[in-house]
């Protein structure tokens, strides 16, 4: 039986959305083309097709994302996943922290860290060095944001330098969009 | 601030900033230039492009949908406003006032109350919905898109709703974080 998850894990769950996803075989050239559809195309997600009714912002947005998150230089991946992670939590999207605390823990293998994110939501105590990162993007993605001078001077001083710190500026701030996409577009569930 | 528009070309195609010339985003955070930040920036111009185009993909779509270029301005000013970031909504209002400003639609971006006899029962719901995702993401259930459904709003029409709402709201995050980024030099 499938089954709605609302607690914060590492697994993955499925995505399940609350509005009809664009159909692959009707879908327009603008749609097929925003997509990245090419004749090797397997199965493109559900959550892919959804944003297709929007083709426009669906085409700037995927390289934006995949620039932030996956661009060479500057911030660890494993900090800007940690940034990620903060951004869905504070917006309770669990299928973003799944996704992203696996991606953490594949990058770390410190499961330990994500677990105790889990257990401690935005109040979660880390290590310096996490928890100064972790405050930053939690702050930062409050609404209206509410990161201040203190929390910049916390990333000065476990060394993050001046391109490390956009990088999670912007980690963080990619997952004030995503999240509101995913986790009001649809649902994590498990089969 | 205004954007950027070439002369030669129609209102709504992207335009990418040319290699000297601030994005909205670093005109807004009032990046100096020759700072750490500016040079930290140097290294990113990838990202601060394809931002400055989601801003134009979804404020000024070639095919708007249900949602028209003013309609999404208003509702910009207003999330701006949640933000609490007054030169974003100053950016915002420009844009409606390009866009065609109505009485109703200054209300709406000026985050006052909705239940107006000028505003239609779907727009009310748009404008919910656009509070929702800005104030009280998390919050966001299943039953609010059957109401945006019930109220007559289409479903490509709610992701064109969600993916403005997600862009303002990713942008004013990048702002704030560069302005305290850029103070703390």
């Amino acid at each position: 039986m499938t089954r709605v998850v609302h607690e914060f894990a590492a697994t993955v769950p499925r995505w399940s959305p609350y509005v009809t996803p664009v159909e692959l075989d009707k879908a327009t050239p603008e749609q097929r083309d925003a997509m990245q559809i090419t004749p090797s195309s397997k199965g493109i997600s559900p959550y892919v097709l959804t944003l297709a009714h929007d083709p426009e912002s669906l085409k700037v947005r995927s390289p934006l994302f995949n620039t932030i998150m996956y661009g060479k230089g500057g911030l660890s991946s494993a900090e800007r996943e940690l940034g990620a992670v903060a951004a869905s939590i504070v917006n309770s999207c669990v299928y973003c922290v799944a996704v992203h605390a696996a991606r953490f823990n594949q990058l770390t293998k410190r499961p330990e860290v994500m677990e105790t994110i889990f257990a401690g939501g935005v109040e979660a105590e880390l290590e310096d060095h996490h928890q100064a990162i972790f405050d930053f993007a939690v702050k930062l993605s409050q609404s209206p944001p509410a990161a201040g001078p203190a929390e910049i001077a916390a990333l000065r001083d476990i060394g993050l330098s001046e391109i490390e710190i956009l990088d999670l500026i912007l980690s963080a701030s990619i997952f004030g969009w995503a999240n509101r996409l995913m986790h009001t577009l649809g649902e994590p569930v498990r089969d | 601030m205004q954007v950027k528009h070439h002369s030669c070309m129609p209102v709504w195609s992207p335009i990418l900033p040319g290699k000297d010339e601030m994005t909205l985003i670093e005109n807004l955070a009032g990046v100096r230039a020759s700072t750490p930040l500016s040079d930290a920036l140097a290294q990113r111009t990838e990202i601060m492009g394809l931002s400055q185009a989601s801003h134009d993909a979804v404020l000024l779509p070639r095919d708007p949908g249900g949602l028209s270029h003013a309609e999404r301005a208003a509702l910009a000013a207003r999330m701006a406003g949640w933000n609490a970031d007054p030169a974003l909504v100053a950016h915002y209002r420009e844009l409606l006032a390009q866009a065609g400003e109505t009485p109703a639609l200054a209300a709406v971006a000026s985050g006052e109350l909705v239940a107006s006899p000028a505003v239609e029962a779907r727009f009310a719901a748009i404008i919910r919905h656009a509070d929702l995702l800005t104030r009280r993401t998390r919050d966001a259930r299943k039953e609010d898109i059957t109401a945006l459904i019930a109220a007559g709003v289409t479903e490509p029409d709610i992701v064109r709703l969600a993916e403005l709402a997600a862009f303002v709201n990713y942008q004013a995050r990048v702002i704030a974080g560069l302005r305290l980024l850029g103070a703390a030099a």
